[in-house]
């Protein structure tokens, strides 16, 4: 992965920067030995490696401020960090940053059930701010598979989504406000615990901006409360195609099941060895679950066999208790875990149409071929969220460039049939040079003059999202003007 | 002017060496230059496919014609777009385009989400004349910074939208409206709180205090919506009278549309804050009439002529907008909520990006 050339001016002022550093935050947030910075040269995104600089772990806004107003003062990039679950390595380092790592900052700030928001740090993982609310039957909605450890910080940079958000929406349908320091350490609040503010919406432009635009150090989140009941039902057929028509016809029946999941073979295989759920021996499972009373998710999944039963599937099997419930969701959200046993594996992420599906699936199987290596697929079916996982050995000289040429060519395709590169993980360093496929120059030009605004010397996350060849003018005149 | 293709409408732009006021169908009362761009001459559905749940349209397609193509299939905008004319007194055809650059929601705001929620991808021309899309037509997409969402609510002052595409729903099949007479504001919003924390998926909450009374509508299959009435009559039980309130159909609308406010002399606006605050808030604004929508999280107030609701309202968290009074007003107190120096700076820092020369309804939004 081709990245900028450190800044020597930056590298030699090292010592300069870490001592301003130790003037603001406690010794031990500030981590400067090359065998401790090690910890932070990937995230979970691991072929891709490289120490920072230095690291920093704040625990107050204050902090974070102070860190950001010296890094801009010195002219030295900064990485944000949330739990470092990103698998398309939007917490990558460069040699020449600073790490923020945001963990320490994990309270919950505020909770308040008639107006239905959390208010909390956002260190604070994914699961456990559900967790603060479920004794009292609410939860966050958008459920990350890595939700037990990805920070809320991340869930925003990247608008995370998750199996649930069929119904629920993904993070930025359920951000309500944020507190955020600006790269030259000021602060600002942009939204609350109302709806709608007047002006332009910033919000929904920094949810999803990948740490780029500043970093959010609070969050108010929307809470729900929890239906009375969940069901999942399992659906195996011997046809790709077959099972895409599935899921159309149930969309269009009127019922919005919560999730609808897809997962083909290989993936089947490798689930069922791994969570014993017993999912049918087939060519593509579908897990559709709905919500409600006993009664709704009885009348609703009753129409769902009904259309089910169409399409001749090889089995249909309800969840006859929340135990078997459970294991039929652990598989699921093992998926990745599951391959991960099998071989080294890229996760891939693009969006397609719904009606591309059969056509998609037909065409990464060709690829599959002419690759000479294997891919599972698990993705989100109702909204099109693909998650086709190549499978390949990374000690082995010349496989990874191959998987990442296999891994190019799907999201190309991805963005051909209408769709786009990634769907919920981001773009990080992974996907950032394919972003050229699907934009125009006038439209990223579009997309980096808002980072000109909120980061005028481009040092929040650098080369991520954008190719290099795009933002180079950009770093360029930032080197020259210090 | 009204270009009949995008790339008339760049070409236009380009050349443009006045500010223009940037209308739909001109029925959401903005006012602006006398030069005007419209978009109605870029029309038409582009895509419609049911079982993806997407729709594409060019932006000066009338909302009606979108809604009868997706009642067609059984499908529909959820986010229930109000229709301005009545309240602002306007003509002319409300256009999609419109709906998505004021971020126009209804009711159902609460539980579907914003018009801005729904929208998956936008194409728009700059200030520049140049041709830019976001987005896509996909329901998942994190591709890049979401200027789809920075485009919703831009009110035009950032581009002019030739193109949008959105995420549909299917209609429900059944709708009941439950009515609690409470004793007063406090135990009104008491109510919709109640209901909305309660799993009975309330797609509408509302307080009607000419009546006195908490309206919460549910939607679905009609098995469905007849348990969770019977269950949300149980959750109300103490707090007043309930009963089903018939031909609820009207009821929203008029809600959605404010039609209590409609013909009726004095300013509007409307106040975004956090629901449980409003009991204290419509006390200190005192106005002539209102109505709690949003399980009271939105307040619409008729004022006298001139009134500074702001300076009523003191210090708060929320924000307040006029949507209708004479132009001296809206220049005196200002249309939007005076924004804190760190977020006017962002604002003016991107209007000055996205349209450097200051020609798309200049002063609207600051």
């Amino acid at each position: 992965m081709e990245m900028p050339t450190p800044n020597p001016d930056v590298l030699r002022r090292k010592a300069v920067v870490l001592q301003r550093l130790l003037h603001v935050l406690p010794e031990d947030a500030v981590i400067h030995e090359p065998s401790e910075t090690r910890a932070y040269e990937c995230d979970a995104l691991t072929a891709y490696k490289c120490p920072p600089m230095l690291a920093v772990l704040p625990s107050t806004t204050q902090e974070v401020s102070d860190v950001l107003r010296i890094c801009n003062e010195e002219g030295v990039p900064v990485v944000p960090r949330g739990s470092g679950t990103s698998l398309a390595g939007g917490a990558l380092p460069t040699a020449d940053c600073v790490i923020l790592g945001i963990a320490r900052m994990n309270e919950v700030l505020e909770v308040d059930y008639d107006n239905r928001f959390i208010r909390v740090q956002t260190g604070r993982t994914n699961l456990s701010v559900t967790g603060a609310v479920e004794e009292d039957d609410f939860f966050y909605a958008p459920d990350p598979s890595s939700q037990l450890a990805c920070a809320i910080a991340g869930n925003i940079a990247m608008n995370s989504g998750g199996a649930h958000c069929l119904k629920y929406g993904v993070t930025t349908n359920n951000l309500l406000g944020v507190k955020m320091v600006m790269m030259d350490g000021s602060v600002v609040d942009i939204g609350g615990a109302h709806l709608d503010s007047g002006g332009l919406d910033l919000l929904g432009v920094i949810c999803g901006s990948e740490g780029q635009l500043g970093v959010v150090t609070e969050a108010t989140l929307r809470i729900l409360r929890k239906p009375e009941g969940a069901r999942p039902v399992l659906m195996g057929f011997d046809d790709n195609e077959v099972a895409g028509e599935c899921v159309s016809d149930i969309i269009k029946s009127g019922i919005l099941p919560v999730a609808i999941e897809f997962m083909d073979t290989l993936c089947i295989q490798a689930c069922e060895n791994f969570a014993h759920a017993g999912y049918p021996d087939c060519t593509a499972l579908l897990i559709v679950e709905v919500e409600g009373s006993e009664a709704e998710i009885d009348f609703q999944l009753a129409k769902i066999i009904e259309i089910a039963k169409r399409h001749n599937p090889v089995e249909l099997r309800e969840s006859q208790s929340a135990e078997e419930s459970a294991k039929i969701w652990l598989g699921r959200k093992s998926a990745f875990g599951a391959m991960g046993q099998l071989n080294d594996y890229m996760c891939l992420d693009g969006t397609i149409p719904v009606s591309s599906l059969p056509e998609v699936l037909r065409r990464i199987g060709e690829m599959s071929k002419e690759y000479g290596l294997p891919v599972g697929n698990v993705f989100h079916a109702g909204d099109g969220n693909m998650h086709p996982l190549i499978l390949f050995d990374a000690n082995k000289p010349g496989d990874l460039e191959k998987c990442e040429a296999f891994g190019a060519d799907i999201l190309k395709l991805c963005v051909d049939v209408g769709g786009c590169l990634t769907g919920e993980h981001g773009v990080g360093i992974e996907k950032r040079d394919l972003m050229s496929h699907q934009y125009a120059p006038v439209d990223l030009e579009a997309q980096m003059a808002v980072k000109d605004v909120f980061d005028p010397k481009w040092l929040l996350n650098p080369a991520k999202v954008f190719p290099l060849d795009a933002s180079e003018a950009r770093r360029e005149a930032r080197i020259a003007a210090e | 002017m009204k270009p009949e293709t995008e790339a008339e409408l760049a070409d236009m732009v380009a050349g443009l060496n006045e500010p223009v006021r940037v209308a739909g169908g001109g029925t959401r009362g903005i006012a602006g230059p006398d030069a005007v761009i419209e978009t109605s001459g870029l029309s038409g559905i582009t895509l419609y496919e049911p079982g993806a749940l997407t729709l594409v349209a060019q932006a000066g397609t009338p909302v009606a014609e979108i809604e009868a193509a997706l009642a067609a299939e059984g499908q529909q905008l959820a986010f229930e777009p109000m229709d301005h004319r009545g309240l602002l007194g306007t003509n002319g055809t409300p256009t999609i385009g419109g709906v998505v650059a004021a971020n126009i929601s209804g009711p159902r705001r609460i539980q579907a989400g914003a018009c801005r929620d729904f929208l998956l991808g936008v194409r728009y021309v700059d200030g520049m004349g140049k041709i830019v899309k976001n987005g896509g037509r996909v329901m998942k997409n994190v591709t890049g910074y979401d200027l789809v969402k920075l485009m919703a609510g831009s009110w035009g002052t950032l581009g002019v939208l030739t193109e949008v595409s959105l995420k549909v729903l299917p209609k429900p099949e059944a709708s009941a409206t439950l009515s609690i007479a409470v004793p007063d504001v406090a135990v009104g919003v008491q109510a919709l709180s109640a209901a909305l924390k309660s799993p009975f998926e309330v797609s509408a909450a509302a307080f009607d205090p000419e009546e006195c009374r908490a309206l919460l509508r549910l939607e679905g299959f009609s098995d469905s919506v007849a348990y969770r009435s019977e269950q949300l009559k149980g959750v109300l039980s103490g707090l007043g009278d309930v009963a089903e309130v018939a031909q609820p159909e009207a009821l929203w609308s008029a809600i959605r549309d404010v039609s209590a406010f409609h013909g009726q002399e004095g300013d509007v606006w409307r106040i975004s804050i956090k629901p449980t605050d409003a009991p204290e808030i419509a006390a200190r604004i005192q106005a002539d009439r209102t109505l709690f929508d949003w399980g009271g999280g939105l307040i619409w107030v008729l004022m006298p002529h001139g009134t500074d609701v702001r300076a009523r309202m003191g210090s708060f968290d929320g924000h307040a907008t006029i949507v209708r009074a004479d132009p001296e007003t809206v220049t005196r107190l200002g249309r939007y909520q005076p924004e804190s120096a760190g977020i006017a700076a962002l604002t003016k820092g991107l209007r000055q990006r996205f349209d450097p020369r200051g020609l798309f309804n200049p002063g609207l939004m600051g």
